[in-house]
């Protein structure tokens, strides 16, 4: 097929936040790939829409070392964890070289992330600096979990709502690019602190910063990692790992018309498909760490190439054209169809015979998934099926010889029934028992093997909210 | 028991390995590829039902000791079983990811990583002694069967000895299968694990005569017979009586050429070899020709490379290594030539009617220096006819396979010498099943309670 009749959808961003552009909405969060102006140079060259500068601030000392990671399953880093601090570097360094990005970048988003004592004084000063410095806005870290929050910053700010309305009123009183807040998701609800930025007269915000955590310990020397001459000291937390709380944290803020304000998206953001994510959530731009950390500053060409394929194949042309749309998909509990049924269905062609929803069905969920297609299928309560121990036993006590012969080889391959797996071992689904919850289509390794199955109930819609008030539906999903 | 073995560093360069191990990182990556299937078909296949998920997930997880631990306790010759079983037929072959159109895991690599690490570790085989029971019990042969059974007897405190008339234990782990799979010295390794639990070894002890058995009837209440199979049948063929072998030269059967070269009785050899046969240690023979210098190499066969019986990995193995093949010709007569080499005379033969027929004027004459024929193992039956009521049918033992007790009650038997010649996982598993037969037939079947029941 010969391409679809639009141009190439724009990715481009205009007025974020009132008045920031950029030619995609890939920003490098504040963090080290972007502590210095040579290094952003090199982002933009690579293709970043933007840089939110290493936040700026009164220089600090840092200690080695200061990076930690979880591995899975042989993959590396699927969270990180620093103990950085904010800039090392002196304010007037960090400013001349922010000009001379901007000089060399037009068009590219220079934010100045920044972090000061809490006076008045010192945040008009630095506000003032970097706007002089040709800042295209400012992003007030009121986030940093660790080290800075001891001094009286970073989170110590964003966990009281009073400090962070008074903090963003100062600078406001003298900003004149937009001012972002960055939240912590470090707080029992990220909406509190979201409220006080708006109320502050904040123009956006960023969400969310690392999350507090140790990641782990080694289990050799009994240190927790990161190792700083033999302790360690909490951290935060981002990477692929942190995404899904990110999600639920935007998703909170901008369903929530007392904290929604623009917002640039963050957490474990490394690929596309993840920040066209953010954004169908409402998010204006995003911001990437970790990845671009893992990976180096590359990564941003799928990010770019791979969104808009996805925007191309979907039909939209803009970034608008997609943002928020699945906003008002997430809603309260008690607002789901009560009604609507689904259940597992197996695809015998595809099926390997790992019989992993067997036993995940039996010991993680509702005992439906039985492995009877040989004996014959035993539908209903659990007590007249085999237990998978039982299976395990059975197989134990079979005797088994290695087929030396082409003749009894020649039986181990044909001896299989009409799938390309053995019949006993393809699992069958009781689903008259299947409630649906989805865990065998989650654990089982072949994509598109076990779907989920809409069973028409013949039943209205009716939510719990409905069946307790007896009341219509209220609240009305907005699908667009 | 005298470590009377020494490795030829000749041999050893010649047999290099022919799977390399695992390093660390690629055993957690490989192991971290493992779906860990339910009741997994992987551990089905195998012989010993070693829980395959089990112990890889083990190495996922940095439990290289559990691991090794999980594989004991179904098979205590999980080192050489994961050198030398055709795994391609069985864990590997069983592997569900061949139906997700991906490679198998790689189960015998990961198993030999868990057992290489605990032979590094230098940790007795059975951590706890168990206490002694009122069980006596000799097995005959040394080879994996044997040792299987011994050491599943050893776990519940019986007393058991080992009779092998060779002068090294191990029977075809340390005679039979080729170098660069299992290198003697790693069977006699694992062989020493076992005797460190108190088997007691009686090496060159042949037992040849109702005399013999006697005795060792008087002095064991029970009797394990895992004799393994006799020598390689002659050709039968004109002339054959009439040559004279040397130690690389005339006619030699294929298992001694093996054990020769193992024990470093030979390290080379020179000139034509023809290997009479296709089966696996046929295969083995002409490839450890090969190496040992012999050119050109052929095999020799009465039927066409669909027939075979080696497996299909065995037979590119070969052909990789240089080995020809002459198909559906029969050898008919041999005989010295004037310059002290062999001539062997073939003529190709077709199959009619279930028989095979020689093709009148096909015939051609073989130039070589040495004819290995390997056409099938002929079990000792001289031997089994002794045994009072042991049934012995077509030259096998006959045994109940669930517990491996044979006609007479007093005797039990397992691994080639009751199936003809299997693979050393199906002598263990059959060693093992035999030991709890004894066991149970001794009325000291193992509680699930009972200490020291499991390592």
């Amino acid at each position: 097929m010969s391409n679809p009749p639009y141009p190439n959808p724009d990715i481009s961003v205009r007025n974020f936040a009132g008045g920031i552009h950029c030619p995609n909405p890939f920003w490098l969060a504040s963090a080290p790939p972007t502590n210095c102006g040579e290094q952003i140079m090199r982002a933009f060259d690579a293709g970043w829409g933007g840089a939110v500068w290493k936040t700026i601030g009164a220089p600090v000392t840092n200690v080695t070392s200061r990076y930690s990671s979880i591995d899975w399953q042989g993959q590396r880093m699927m969270g990180f964890n620093n103990i950085e601090l904010i800039s090392d570097r002196p304010i007037e360094t960090n400013l001349r070289e922010l000009a001379e990005v901007k000089k060399r970048y037009p068009a590219q988003a220079v934010i100045a992330s920044l972090m000061v004592e809490s006076t008045r004084e010192a945040w008009h000063d630095i506000v003032v600096r970097s706007e002089d410095a040709g800042a295209d806005g400012l992003e007030l870290n009121f986030g940093c979990p660790h080290g800075m929050s001891e001094r009286g910053m970073g989170s110590a700010v964003g966990q009281v709502p009073e400090y962070a309305q008074m903090i963003t009123e100062w600078v406001k009183e003298k900003a004149r690019t937009p001012v972002l807040v960055k939240l912590t998701p470090n707080i029992s609800d990220i909406r509190t602190v979201a409220h006080a930025a708006k109320r502050g007269g904040a123009d956006g915000l960023s969400a969310i910063n690392t999350i507090n955590s140790i990641t782990g310990i080694d289990l050799d020397t009994l240190i927790p990692r990161p190792n700083v001459d033999g302790r360690s000291s909490h951290g935060g937390y981002c990477g692929p790992a942190v995404k899904p709380i990110a999600l639920n944290m935007v998703q909170q803020v901008m369903a929530d018309e007392e904290s929604a304000l623009p917002l640039s998206g963050i957490g474990g953001i490394a690929t596309w498909a993840d920040a066209a994510e953010f954004i169908l959530l409402g998010c204006g731009t995003v911001q990437v760490c970790t990845a671009a950390m893992h990976y180096g500053y590359r990564i941003v060409e799928d990010m770019a190439d791979g969104l808009q394929n996805w925007m191309r194949s979907k039909g939209f042309r803009t970034l608008d054209d997609f943002r928020g749309l699945s906003l008002h998909r997430v809603t309260e509990w008690k607002h789901l169809n009560l009604n609507y049924k689904i259940v597992a269905h197996i695809d015998e062609q595809k099926c390997i015979g790992c019989d992993l929803c067997h036993i995940a069905c039996w010991d993680g969920a509702h005992q439906c998934i039985h492995l009877d297609r040989i004996t014959g299928p035993v539908d209903g309560h659990v007590e007249l099926h085999s237990i998978p121990a039982s299976y395990e036993q059975t197989s134990r006590e079979s005797i088994t010889v290695t087929p030396v012969t082409r003749r009894e080889r020649a039986i181990d391959t044909t001896n299989h029934g009409p799938y390309p797996t053995p019949l006993a071992r393809i699992p069958r689904v009781d689903e008259t028992e299947c409630v649906g919850c989805n865990l065998c289509s989650l654990v089982c390794p072949v994509e598109q093997c076990i779907t989920m199955v809409e069973v028409p109930t013949g039943l209205a819609s009716e939510t719990w909210d409905e069946r307790t008030k007896g009341a219509v539906c209220a609240v009305e999903p907005q699908i667009t | 028991m005298p470590n009377t073995f020494t490795e030829n560093p000749e041999i050893r360069q010649r047999f290099a390995e022919l799977h390399p191990p695992l390093t660390a990182q690629a055993a957690v990556v490989e192991s971290n590829r493992c779906l860990n299937c339910f009741d997994a078909p992987c551990m089905v296949a195998c012989p010993t039902h070693i829980d395959v998920p089990g112990f890889i997930k083990r190495i996922a997880s940095g439990n290289l000791r559990g691991s090794a631990r999980r594989i004991l306790e179904a098979n205590v010759l999980a080192g050489s079983c994961s050198r030398a079983c055709p795994v391609e037929v069985l864990c590997e072959g069983a592997c569900v990811m061949h139906r997700y159109d991906r490679p198998p895991i790689q189960i015998a690599l990961l198993q030999r990583h868990a057992m290489d690490a605990f032979h590094r570790s230098a940790e007795p085989l059975i951590p706890v002694q168990p206490p002694p029971i009122d069980l006596r019990v000799a097995c005959i042969g040394s080879g994996p069967a044997s040792l299987a059974c011994a050491a599943e007897l050893r776990r519940h405190g019986a007393q058991v000895t080992i009779l092998e008339r060779r002068p090294l234990p191990g029977g075809l782990n340390t005679y039979g299968v080729a170098d660069y799979k299992l290198p003697t010295a790693d069977s006699l390794r694992e062989v020493e694990l076992i005797r460190q639990t108190g088997v007691e070894f009686r090496l060159g002890a042949a037992i040849e005569t109702a005399a013999d058995l006697a005795t060792i009837e008087s002095e064991f209440d029970y009797i394990f017979l895992g004799v393994g199979l006799g020598a390689m049948q002659k050709l039968g063929i004109a002339g054959e009586e009439a040559i004279e072998s040397g130690e690389t030269t005339g006619v030699l059967n294929a298992l001694q050429l093996i054990a020769a070269y193992k024990t470093g009785h030979i390290t080379r050899m020179h000139g034509a070899v023809v290997v009479i046969g296709a089966g696996n240690t046929a295969i083995d023979a002409a490839v450890a020709a090969r190496r040992l210098g012999a050119d050109p190499v052929t095999m020799l066969y009465r039927r066409g490379p669909a027939d075979v019986s080696a497996f299909d990995f065995e037979l590119a193995h070969a052909r990789h290594e240089g080995v020809q093949f002459i198909w559906n010709s029969l050898p008919v007569a041999m005989h010295a030539s004037e310059d002290g080499n062999l001539l062997l005379e073939i003529q190709s033969v077709q199959l009619t009617g279930g028989k095979f027929e020689l093709i009148p004027g096909s015939q051609s004459t073989v130039p070589c220096k040495t004819i290995i024929p390997a056409i099938g193992q002929s079990p000792l039956t001289q031997l089994l006819s002794e045994f009072r009521r042991v049934t012995v049918e077509h030259g096998r033992i006959v045994i109940d396979r669930a517990n491996g007790q044979t006609s007479n009650p007093n005797f039990f038997a397992g691994g080639d010498c009751t199936n003809g010649g299997r693979e050393v996982v199906d002598a263990v598993a059959d060693g093992k099943r035999a030991a709890l037969g004894i066991l149970a037939a001794s009325n000291h079947a193992p509680g699930k309670t009972a200490e020291g029941a499991h390592v």
